[in-house]
C-alpha cells in the first residue's frame, strides 16, 4: 500500500511541478467546446440540443490527449523497469498510474464541465447529472487509456495509434454518459444510464489493470 | 490422461515446425478451395435463383445471403484472432501470431462487406444508407477494432512486440462481440432481431435457411482458403528474412 501511494504521490508531484499538464488538458477542453457555437451558430435551442454530446465527446478527447505520456517518460529513462521489478505488482502499478492520471486530468474536467455546459446553454437541471456521469465515466477512460498507453509504448506514431485503439473501446462510455445527461435534460430518469456507466467503469477496473500489466511486461522484455 | 496430453503437445510441437507448416498449408489448400467453390456455386444458385422472394421485401431479400454470412464471419474471425492471440501469449509459439496476422485483414474484409451490403440493403428497405442504431454502431466498432489491431501489429520495429500487444488488444476487444450479438435484443432497433440462432429454433423458412447455410459454408471455406494462403506466405517470408539476415551476417564476417 505504501508503494502504491508512493507511485500516486510521485506522479501527482510530477504533474504538479510540470505545471502545464492539467492546465493544457483543461484549456483544450474549454476551447474545443467553445469551437462548436462558432461552427454551428449561436442559436440557444440548437446548442442546448447538442450540449450533452459535445461536452462528453470533448471530455473523451481531452482525457485521451494526456495519455501518451502516462508510461512513456518512465519507459525512456528506465524507471519503469525499476518500478516493475520492485515490490509493487505490475497490476497495482497500472492502477496507481491510472488513479494519478484521473486525479490530475479527470477530476478537474468534472469541475469545469458544468461551466462548459453553460457555454452551450445546457439546461441547469441537467448539470448535476453531467457531473455525476463524468464522475462515473472518467475513471473508465483513465483505465482504458492506461491500457492503450501501455500497449503503444515504444510504437511509431504512438499518439495517433493510441486514439485508434482507445476510441472504439471508449465509445460505450460516451454513449451512456451523454445518454444519461440527455435523459435528465428531457426530464426522464437518468438512473439507468448512470448505472450502466458505473458497470462499465467496474468492468474496466476488473480488466484493464491485468491487460495493461501484460503489455508493460512485453514493453520492458 | 497426462501422457495423452503430453503426446498431443509433442505432436503439435512437431507439426509447428516452419517447413511442416508450409507443407500442411499446401496440402489443405486445394480441399479448402474446392469446398469454397462448390459451396459458393450451390449457395449462389439456390440463393439467387431457387429461393423464393420475400413476401414483404421482394427480391432485395437476396442481399441477406451475402450480408448475414459476412456478419457472422466478421465476428467469428475476430474471436478466432483473439483465441490465437491468447494461445500465442500463453504458449509463446510464433506460429500462433503468424496465424493471427494472416487472419486479421480477411476478417476486416468480411466486416466491411457486411457493412457495405447492409447499407445497400438499408437504402431500399429503411430509406437510409445508414442509421445509428445499436447493431450498426456495434458492427462499425468491430471494424474500428480491426483497424486498431492492424495499426498496433505494424507499429513496432520488432514485429514480435506488435504481435503480442495486438493479441492483448484483441482479447480486450472481445467484450464487443456479445454486445453485437445481443444488441438487437437489448435495444429497440430498426435492425431486425435474431432469426436463426435463437431459443426455440430458427424462425426462417427452410427454403431460405438452406441457401443461407450454404453461403455460410462458402464464406467459411473461403476464409480458410485465404487464411491458409496468407499463413503459408507469412511463414515463408519470415524464413526468407531470417535467411537473408544470416547471409548478411556471413558476408560481414
Amino acid at each position: 500500500m505504501t508503494a502504491f501511494l508512493a507511485v500516486v504521490r510521485r506522479d501527482l508531484l510530477l504533474a504538479y511541478r510540470d505545471g502545464a499538464g492539467t492546465w493544457t488538458v483543461l484549456g483544450f477542453f474549454v476551447i474545443a467546446v467553445a469551437v462548436f457555437p462558432l461552427g454551428l451558430g449561436p442559436e440557444p435551442q440548437l446548442l442546448a440540443r447538442v450540449a450533452a454530446g459535445v461536452v462528453w465527446a470533448m471530455a473523451l478527447l481531452a482525457a485521451l490527449l494526456s495519455l501518451d505520456t502516462l508510461f512513456d517518460a518512465d519507459w525512456r529513462d528506465g524507471s519503469l523497469e525499476l518500478l516493475l521489478s520492485g515490490e509493487l505488482a505490475p497490476e497495482a502499478l497500472v492502477l496507481a498510474k491510472a488513479l494519478a492520471h484521473w486525479l490530475a486530468s479527470g477530476l478537474p474536467l468534472i469541475v469545469v464541465a458544468p461551466l462548459a455546459g453553460v457555454l452551450l446553454h445546457l439546461p441547469g437541471n441537467a448539470a448535476p447529472t453531467l457531473a455525476v456521469s463524468l464522475l462515473l465515466g472518467t475513471p473508465a477512460l483513465s483505465l482504458l487509456g492506461a491500457l492503450g498507453a501501455a500497449l503503444a509504448l515504444g510504437a511509431r506514431r504512438g499518439a495517433a495509434l493510441l486514439a485508434v485503439m482507445v476510441l472504439p473501446l471508449a465509445v460505450p462510455v460516451l454513449i451512456f454518459g451523454a445518454g444519461a445527461v440527455e435523459s435528465a435534460m428531457l426530464g426522464l430518469a437518468a438512473g439507468p444510464g448512470l448505472l450502466i456507466l458505473g458497470g462499465i467503469a467496474l468492468m474496466a477496473l476488473a480488466v484493464c489493470p491485468f491487460a495493461a500489466a501484460a503489455a508493460l511486461r512485453q514493453a520492458v522484455e | 490422461m497426462g501422457k495423452a496430453i503430453a503426446a498431443m503437445g509433442g505432436f503439435l510441437q512437431r507439426q509447428a515446425q516452419p517447413a511442416r507448416v508450409v507443407d500442411l498449408c499446401g496440402r489443405f489448400l486445394p480441399f479448402a478451395f474446392a469446398l469454397a467453390v462448390i459451396c459458393l456455386a450451390a449457395g449462389l444458385i439456390s440463393a439467387l435463383v431457387l429461393s423464393p422472394p420475400d413476401y414483404q421485401q421482394g427480391e432485395s431479400v437476396r442481399i441477406m445471403y451475402v450480408h448475414v454470412p459476412a456478419a457472422w464471419m466478421g465476428l467469428f474471425v475476430y474471436a478466432f484472432i483473439a483465441a490465437l492471440g491468447g494461445v500465442g501469449l500463453v504458449g509463446g509459439h510464433p506460429l500462433a501470431f503468424h496465424a493471427a496476422r494472416a487472419a486479421a485483414p480477411v476478417g476486416a474484409g468480411f466486416t466491411a462487406a457486411c457493412l457495405v451490403s447492409g447499407s445497400l440493403w438499408g437504402k431500399p428497405m429503411w430509406g437510409a444508407w445508414w442509421v445509428w442504431d445499436a447493431r450498426l454502431t456495434s458492427m462499425l466498432l468491430l471494424l474500428f477494432l480491426y483497424f486498431g489491431h492492424a495499426a498496433l501489429t505494424r507499429a513496432f520495429d520488432d514485429p514480435r512486440r506488435g504481435d503480442k500487444a495486438a493479441a492483448v488488444l484483441a482479447l480486450v476487444g472481445c467484450v464487443n462481440l456479445p454486445v453485437i450479438k445481443f444488441s438487437v435484443d437489448w435495444w429497440n432497433t430498426l435492425h431486425q432481431p435474431a432469426s436463426v440462432f435463437k431459443m426455440g429454433g430458427p424462425a426462417i423458412d427452410p427454403s431460405m435457411l438452406l441457401p443461407l447455410l450454404l453461403m455460410l459454408g462458402a464464406f467459411k471455406a473461403l476464409f480458410f482458403t485465404l487464411w491458409l494462403m496468407r499463413l503459408r506466405s507469412s511463414v515463408v517470408a519470415a524464413r526468407l528474412r531470417a535467411a537473408a539476415a544470416r547471409a548478411r551476417g556471413a558476408a560481414w564476417r
